[in-house]
C-alpha cells in the first residue's frame, strides 16, 4: 500500500521535532529514515504509525485517510526497538495476540490461528521455540519474533524503529539480509529508521535523510552517495575529509598546502575562482612521499588500521588546518608497495572531490584524472 | 590474586569479628523484646483463664459482631481501593497532564496525616453539624456512628497502599507493551486484561493484601467515626479496646489474639508470593540453562 505523507510537522512543547515535511511512498517500496538522534526520525515512524498525532498535516494509506483514524484501525505492524514481546506469553502466544484480539466475527478458528502461528513460526525459522519464553530466547531471535508477531495480521505496511540496533554485528547483517528477502517475498510497504548509514544503503529502495526534524534528501542508496546535495547529508554519509582553501593563481590555498584547480573548473567561468571547502572521500587519494604537481598536502601518518579489504590511514595536517582527523583508504597493495610507518610524512592528492562553495547549497563535482586524459 | 587468599590479616571493610557479632547480637535481642515475647504473651494472657473460656469468649454475641463487622469493613475496602489504585496508578503513569506531581504527592496524605485527624475530618465533613452532614440528616441518612462511616475512613486510611506497589512498577515497564498491543489491534479491555494485568499481577496481590491488612487492624480513625456502640459499630480493634477498659483482660486478649493470628496469616501469604516470584523466575533460567546444556 502506498503511503502519502503531506505537510506533517509535530511540536513538543517548545520543541520543533518535525517542521512540515511532505514523503511519498510507493506500494512495495522499502525506505530508510536515517539521521542522527533528534532529527526526528522515529517521531515520523510513530507519527505514521497513529502513536502519535500530527500538529498539521495529513497521511493516506493507498486512498485511505488515516490522519484522524486510531492506532487500532490503522493495521499497521511495528516493531519497536526493543521489540515490546509480551514477557508473560509464550513465543506462540505472542504471536497469535494479533489475531486472537479481533472482533469475533473476524477472528480465526482456533485451529486456524495455531495452524498460522506455525506458519509464522516458520517463516522466521523459530518454530522449534514455541512454547518458550521472550526471556529465553537471544537478541536476534526475539528480533524475529517481533517481526512474526507484527506480521501475523498481515498488514500492508510494515514500521520497525531501529531494527537492528541492538544486535551484534554479525547478526545484524544476517538478519538485514533475510530481513530484504522477506520484504521482497511477501511484497508489504516497509519503512524503517536507522542511524547507520551503511544499513540504511544496503537495505533501502530510497534513503530518507532527515536532520533537525527536515528532510535533507531523498534518493536511491546509488545516487545518495554520487550526489549528496548538502554538506550535512555529506558529512552525515561519512568518511569525507574537508578541505577548506582560498583562490589564488589557479591554486586552492590553506596555509603551507594547495590544491590546484581541476582543468574543468578553469574552463568553466562560472564556478572559477571560488574559495569554499573540497569533501573527498577517503578512497579517492593517491598517497605518495614526495608532493605532486597536482597537490601539495603534507600529513603525518599517526594510525594505521588494517579494515577488511583496506588499509585505513589516519593523519594530522602539518602546517596547515583541518577540524578533523584525516582517513584515507588503501588497497593493500598499494599499501605492501610502498611500506609507510607510523610517524611518517605523507602527501597526498585527490583524484575526484565534491566542492562547496561559501555561497552555495549544491556542491560541484571535481575530477582531476579526466582532465589529465 | 595472592592479596585476596590472604583473608586473615586482610579484612573487608566492617568485617571484625566482634563488631559482626556484638550487631547480631543486638539485633536479635531487640528483635525478641520488642516482636517476638509481645506476641507470645498476647496468646499467654489469651488463654490465662483456660482455653474453655477462651473459646467461650470468642463466641460472645458482640465478639462475633465485631468479627462481622471487621470482614465486612474488609470486604468493602479492598475491592473499592482495589479499582481506585489500578486507576490512580495507570493514570498517573501512563499520561501527562497538569497537576501530575500534585497528585502523586496528595496520595500520600493518608500516610502522612494521623488516623485520628482523619477521622475527625469526616466526622466535622458528614456529621449531623457538618457541611455534607446536615443536608444527609434532612434526607435521613446516617454515615457517622454507623457502619457506612467506618468503612468511609477506612477506605481513606487504605487508598495510598496498591497504587504505591503499582507506580514504580508501571514506570519502569514503560508504555511499549501497551502500545505494541494497540496496535496489533487491541481494545481497551483487551489490553488490561492481556498485557497490563499480567505484568502487574503480583504487586497488585502484594497492594491487596497490605489493605486489607490495614483495613482490619485500623484503629484510630474507625474508633472517632463508630462512637462505639458495642454489638453495632464495634470493630476488632475497638473491641480489644472496650474489653481491656471494662477489666476483662482475657476476653480482650482472645479478641487481639485473632488480630495477631490474621497478622501471621498476611505475613505467611506474603511470604509465599515472594516465594512464587522467585520461583518462577527460577523456573525459567533452569528451563534456559537445561536447552543451552
Amino acid at each position: 500500500m502506498s503511503i502519502l505523507i503531506e505537510n506533517i510537522s509535530k511540536k513538543f512543547g517548545h520543541f520543533q521535532a518535525l517542521s512540515p515535511l511532505s514523503l511519498d511512498i510507493n506500494e512495495g517500496e522499502m525506505i530508510g529514515l536515517l539521521g542522527p538522534s533528534g532529527s526526528g526520525k522515529t517521531t515520523l515512524l510513530r507519527i505514521i504509525a497513529g502513536l502519535e498525532g500530527a500538529d498539521t498535516g495529513r497521511i493516506q494509506f493507498g486512498d485511505r485517510d488515516v490522519t484522524n483514524l486510531h492506532v487500532r484501525d490503522r493495521r499497521v505492524g511495528f516493531v519497536f526497538q526493543n521489540y515490546a514481546l509480551f514477557r508473560h506469553m509464550t513465543v506462540a502466544d505472542n504471536v497469535a495476540f494479533g489475531l486472537e484480539v479481533l472482533p469475533r466475527k473476524e477472528r480465526p478458528s482456533a485451529t486456524e490461528i495455531q495452524k498460522r502461528v506455525q506458519h509464522l513460526l516458520e517463516m522466521v525459522q523459530l518454530e522449534h521455540l514455541a512454547s518458550r519464553f521472550p526471556s529465553q530466547l537471544s537478541g536476534g531471535q526475539k528480533q524475529r519474533i517481533a517481526l512474526a508477531r507484527a506480521l501475523a495480521t498481515q498488514p500492508e505496511v510494515l514500521l520497525l524503529d531501529e531494527p537492528f540496533g541492538a544486535l551484534d554485528a554479525k547478526v545484524r547483517k544476517e538478519l538485514r539480509r533475510w530481513l530484504r528477502g522477506l520484504h521482497d517475498e511477501l511484497g508489504f510497504t516497509s519503512v524503517f529508521v536507522t542511524h547507520d548509514q551503511e544499513e540504511a544503503l544496503e537495505l533501502s529502495d530510497r534513503v530518507v535523510v532527515m536532520s533537525n526534524g527536515h528532510i535533507e534528501q531523498i534518493d536511491q542508496p546509488g545516487a545518495l552517495y554520487a550526489s549528496p546535495n548538502s554538506r550535512f547529508v555529506f558529512d552525515f554519509l561519512g568518511n569525507a575529509n574537508v578541505f577548506e582553501g582560498k583562490v589564488a593563481n589557479g591554486k586552492w590555498h590553506n596555509q603551507q598546502a594547495s590544491i590546484v584547480l581541476p582543468h574543468s573548473v578553469i574552463e568553466q567561468e562560472s564556478t572559477e575562482q571560488k574559495d569554499g571547502q573540497l569533501y573527498i572521500r577517503s578512497h579517492e587519494f593517491f598517497v605518495s612521499k614526495e608532493p605532486t604537481a597536482q597537490a601539495n598536502l603534507p600529513l603525518r601518518l599517526i594510525a594505521i588500521n588494517p579494515i577488511g579489504a583496506e588499509v585505513r590511514l589516519e593523519l594530522t595536517p602539518i602546517d596547515w588546518q583541518s577540524n578533523d582527523v584525516w582517513e584515507i583508504d588503501l588497497p593493500h597493495k598499494a599499501f605492501d608497495k610502498n611500506c609507510f610507518e607510523k610517524g611518517q610524512t605523507l602527501y597526498v592528492s585527490p583524484k575526484a572531490a565534491y566542492f562547496f562553495a561559501h555561497d552555495a547549497q549544491q556542491p560541484v563535482l571535481l575530477n582531476w584524472e579526466a582532465s589529465k586524459v | 590474586m595472592s592479596s585476596t587468599k590472604n583473608t586473615s590479616s586482610q579484612l573487608r571493610v566492617g568485617d571484625n569479628p566482634w563488631v559482626k557479632w556484638l550487631l547480631i547480637g543486638l539485633t536479635l535481642l531487640l528483635t525478641a523484646i520488642l516482636l517476638v515475647v509481645p506476641l507470645i504473651s498476647i496468646f499467654q494472657q489469651a488463654f490465662m483463664e483456660g482455653a474453655a473460656h477462651y473459646f467461650s469468649s470468642l463466641l460472645e454475641a458482640d465478639t462475633l459482631h465485631a468479627i462481622g463487622l471487621t470482614l465486612l469493613v474488609a470486604a468493602l475496602t479492598v475491592p473499592i481501593n482495589l479499582v481506585f489504585g489500578v486507576m490512580l496508578a495507570w493514570a498517573v503513569t501512563r499520561f501527562e497532564f497538569p497537576g501530575r506531581k500534585l497528585l502523586m504527592t496528595l496520595m500520600d496524605i493518608p500516610f502522612a496525616v494521623s488516623p485520628v485527624v482523619a477521622g475527625l475530618l469526616y466526622l466535622l465533613l458528614y456529621g449531623n453539624n457538618g457541611w455534607i452532614g446536615s443536608w444527609l440528616y434532612d434526607h435521613d441518612i446516617q454515615l457517622m456512628f454507623a457502619w457506612p462511616g467506618i468503612v468511609m475512613v477506612t477506605i481513606f486510611v487504605t487508598c495510598p497502599f496498591v497504587a504505591r506497589e503499582l507506580i514504580p512498577l508501571m514506570q519502569q515497564q514503560g508504555r511499549e507493551d501497551e502500545e505494541a498491543a494497540v496496535i496489533l489491534g487491541a481494545s481497551g479491555w483487551q489490553l488490561f486484561r492481556r498485557v497490563t494485568l499480567p505484568n502487574i499481577k503480583w504487586a497488585l496481590i502484594y497492594g491487596v493484601i497490605l489493605t486489607n491488612a490495614r483495613a482490619v487492624g485500623e484503629f484510630g480513625a474507625v474508633s472517632v467515626v463508630s462512637g462505639n456502640i458495642r454489638g453495632e459499630t464495634n470493630t476488632l480493634p475497638l473491641l480489644v479496646q472496650a474489653q481491656y477498659e471494662d477489666y476483662q483482660a482475657a476476653a480482650a486478649f482472645a479478641s487481639a489474639s485473632l488480630l495477631a493470628l490474621l497478622a501471621l496469616l498476611t505475613l505467611l501469604l506474603k511470604a509465599f508470593i515472594e516465594w512464587r516470584l522467585e520461583r518462577s523466575m527460577k523456573l525459567e533460567s533452569d528451563k534456559e540453562k537445561k536447552t543451552t546444556a
